[in-house]
């Protein structure tokens, strides 16, 4: 097998696309420092009632600017466009992109539909009118899907575990020396120093990141809206010390904590079994309250209700915090859990650790932003009149401050994904919690940078991975403001 | 004002006391205690062996008692071994039972022996937090000014092609985490594949010999994210300024635009900032320990983790409590400083 070059036989477009980046670099740079010096455009009113305004230097500069743009974004959609159609022939850049077929597909359905019913879908839809939220949100998507379908076994060429003999750090598109049957032809990212794909471990690092980031983001909210609500409705004695203790933790530094927390030597000891048993009840708490602030004059429903819903969460939350019978079990002693043939699912000691420190690390952040919310909310009229109206404080925290603090807790939740990838990318790093030989981007990062003088490939792949997933996010995040406060 | 100064002294002190204790406990679990046992001693010591000589050096006493030790609320623990050896708290290596005090712990000034770098703590820190504040120092230089230059031109004409261009820049190092922009950097500046060997990819020879060939790029890979966040919010702090009346009024009079910017906004737009800069603080020293661990500089964050990986407690802990201050002075600063600048909250 012949070795990939990056475009094979599309590298015709290769000049094009030079062109039109330098163009569109110089332009924006251009734009920018012109739009200090250069005069406003003028308006003019014409004698019949209408308006115009003079092109000038500014919009010449913007058009080359759009144009430049257009092409820009032309040319690369074509380098995709023919990489799925050619495959292999058009090199490296064509067989990735080939492989991503099944993203693209998922990422056309997503848009088409989406576009199609935006105005029905509320603050979904309008994110469609805010073009940084859109590209936010297909960046975000794209890692999405590719961490699904990576974990189907759809994208990734190799398995990212097994080492080929003779490809230690071979560089991107070297084919494999002793090709079986079924076996893809090439290392489309090189292989690293272990002479592993870096193309399938970066996919699978998606799959990392996809299945951790949000979810324990979505617990540190629970966390945080659960302590956040009273302390700052209630305010006194409560708001002092859970502040406290929320000051106290954001005291640490990050860093310290992790290594404190999450080393094979305090997973022996059941401390973070311990603490999944104290956070994850939040959770419960929280949905159990919800549920009863809302529909307690009503206890023939409020009664099935809440034993269907917390006994699924009650079960839910056993089966997490049990593993093998066990809640807690070390040397020493154990706590017995759920049986075994009632446990939905095990989650490794490494990987419940990490779990619990982002969440413990992110709730007090939380914390603070919806006590801040809540602080100013109680003092609206509305919220007045439930009060008077006689409802519970649950019900006024839950079903009237709540809702109304949505805006700027959607967001914060984007930004906080992004900042929990980021976290997992530190552990990685540091390569602490998660097994040496896990494909997730921290690690891989690490791993690469002790030869980074020299073999570029292994450990650039999963940084920009982690760069364009936390940019997404943060993108999101702004389209989502500024949509949001349209409101 | 004297009040308040001294009831946030109080609440640090608290703050301190708890989370050394926390670490202090975490670092005294028993599988903590084996691993040092078995790095201090022998590898390959057998579990009966562990409890001995954990028990002989005073490690198995209750954590409370520990704990008031290193205080230096309770007396030292000492022993002498069957072979002579005399061990304890107090006690050096060489060190005997007469030239040891009684009393050995953070109200004495002693900060313990660090069983990694078998040196004294007090030392290991100081050297270490030198080298650190010498980076620091740099990264505050290049980092505040940039961050207020991006976000003060960004955000006196909102929505204008600067604003766009350089929001989009503070958009995308927010999103840089240093162990990322630092790969990137090493990798185009300084690898042979590239070719470009602008920088040095190690800043070892910066402790003793920094130049800009071996400094500047991690000073530039903890600057680059934490301004991005300055500048956001100076950003919006500034467009909140630029809507304000006495703006609007001051171009009605004719006040030129420059002028607008510098002697009317700026003063009021840079309030917000200092806050978040002071906050910044406690990431700065994140990232301070990633670089320095990317970049093999021994400072302060590198000897955490030497600390953190081998269960050095005494070191630990010592971090932890200047890591602690740290954050929390930045804090005290910024609320003193929010106030001080502020006239509005001064008055009233």
């Amino acid at each position: 097998m012949e070795p990939l070059t990056w475009t094979g036989s599309i590298a015709f477009l290769n000049p094009l696309l030079m062109i039109a980046l330098a163009v569109l670099i110089l332009s924006i740079l251009i734009w920018t420092i012109a739009s200090i010096f250069l005069p406003e455009e003028q308006i003019i009113v014409n004698s019949d009632g209408s308006v115009s305004s003079s092109g000038g230097v500014r919009g010449l500069i913007q058009l080359v600017l759009n144009y430049s743009f257009l092409a820009s974004v032309g040319l690369a959609v074509a380098y995709l466009v023919l990489g799925v159609l050619m495959g292999t022939s058009a090199g490296i850049v064509g067989a990735i992109s080939q492989q991503f077929m099944p993203v693209w597909v998922a990422l056309i359905i997503m848009f088409a539909m989406s576009i199609a019913f935006k105005r029905r879908l509320g603050l979904y839809g309008k994110l469609y009118d805010s073009p940084i939220g859109m590209i936010g949100f297909g960046l975000v998507m794209f890692w999405v899907f590719t961490g699904i379908f990576g974990a189907l076994d759809l994208i990734v060429t190799h398995d990212p575990l097994v080492q080929i003999s003779g490809m230690k750090n071979k560089v991107p598109g070297t084919p494999l020396p002793n090709l079986e049957d079924g076996q893809y032809a090439w290392y489309l990212l090189g292989g690293d120093n272990l002479a592993r794909d870096v193309f399938s471990r970066m996919i699978k690092g998606a799959w990392v990141v996809v299945q951790i980031a949000p979810l324990a983001t979505m617990f540190a909210f629970m966390v945080g809206i659960t302590l956040g609500l009273p302390a700052g409705y209630y305010g006194g004695r409560l708001d002092t010390f859970l502040s406290f203790l929320a000051n106290l933790i954001l005291a640490f530094p990050v860093i310290l904590l992790f290594y404190l927390l999450v080393t094979p030597e305090i997973v022996a000891t059941g401390v973070p079994n311990y603490m999944a048993a104290v956070l994850f009840v939040f959770p419960i708490l929280f949905i159990g309250v919800l549920l009863n602030s809302r529909y307690y004059t009503r206890p023939n429903f409020r009664t099935p209700l809440l034993i269907g819903v917390l006994g699924v969460a009650i079960w839910l939350y056993l089966s997490l915090i049990s593993t093998d019978g066990y809640i807690i079990n070390t040397e020493a002693y154990r706590i017995w859990g759920l049986p075994t043939y009632l446990d939905l699912f095990d989650i490794p000691g490494g990987i419940l650790v990490v779990f619990v420190s982002v969440v413990f690390v992110n709730s007090p952040t939380v914390f603070r932003i919806v006590r801040g919310l809540a602080l100013d909310i109680k003092t609206r009229d509305y919220v007045a009149a439930a009060q008077t109206r006689g409802e519970g404080p649950w019900y006024i925290m839950l079903w009237e401050i709540l809702p109304n603090a949505r805006g700027p807790l959607i967001v914060d939740f984007c930004l906080r994904i992004g900042y929990t990838t980021i976290l997992l990318g530190t552990l990685g790093f540091f390569g602490l919690g998660l097994p040496p030989e896990s494909p997730d981007w921290g690690s891989t990062i690490n791993e690469g940078r002790k030869l980074l003088s020299i073999y570029l490939h292994p450990a650039l792949p999963p940084a920009f991975a982690l760069l364009s997933l936390v940019l997404g996010l943060n993108l999101l995040a702004d389209g989502l403001r500024e949509e949001s406060l349209k409101d | 004002m004297g009040l308040f100064i001294l009831r946030r002294f109080g609440v640090m002190l608290l703050t301190a006391l708890c989370l050394t204790f926390v670490v202090f406990f975490l670092t005294n679990l028993y599988p903590n205690l084996e691993k040092l046992a078995k790095t201090q001693g022998n590898q390959r010591m057998s579990d009966e062996q562990v409890e001995a000589w954990l028990d002989n050096r005073g490690y198995l006493q209750p954590t409370l008692v520990k704990y008031g030790q290193w205080l230096g609320v309770m007396p030292g623990f000492q022993k002498t071994l069957d072979d002579g050896q005399f061990v304890g708290t107090c006690t050096r290596p060489g060190s005997t039972a007469e030239d040891t005090a009684r009393y050995c712990g953070v109200l004495q000034g002693d900060w313990g022996y660090s069983t990694v770098f078998k040196d004294e703590v007090g030392t290991i820190v100081g050297k270490r937090l030198g080298n650190t504040g010498y980076l620091m120092f740099w990264v505050l230089v290049l980092m505040v000014p940039s961050a207020l230059i991006v976000g003060v031109l960004a955000g006196m004409r909102e929505g204008s092609a600067l604003d766009r261009s350089l929001s989009t820049f503070s958009i995308i190092t927010t999103a840089t985490p240093e162990y990322v922009s630092g790969v990137i950097f090493i990798a185009i500046f300084t690898s042979s594949t590239v070719g470009l060997k602008w920088f040095k990819g190690t800043a070892t020879q910066a402790m003793e010999n920094p130049t800009f060939e071996n400094f500047f790029l991690p000073v530039l890979t903890i600057a680059l994210y934490g301004m991005g966040y300055i500048a956001r919010m100076t950003r919006a702090s500034m467009t909140e300024v630029m809507t304000a009346q006495y703006i609007r009024t001051a171009r009605l009079k004719g006040v030129s635009f420059p002028n607008i910017v510098m002697k009317h906004a700026l003063r009021n737009a840079l309030i917000a900032p200092f806050t978040v800069i002071m906050l910044q603080f406690p990431w700065l020293l994140n990232g301070v320990v990633i670089v320095e661990t990317l970049f093999n500089y021994k400072g302060f964050g590198w000897a955490l983790v030497q600390a953190a990986g081998n269960n050095d407690i005494q070191l630990l802990l010592a971090i932890s409590v200047v890591s602690v201050f740290v954050v929390l002075i930045t804090q005290l600063i910024s609320d003193i400083g929010y106030v001080y600048l502020n006239p509005r909250i001064r008055i009233s």
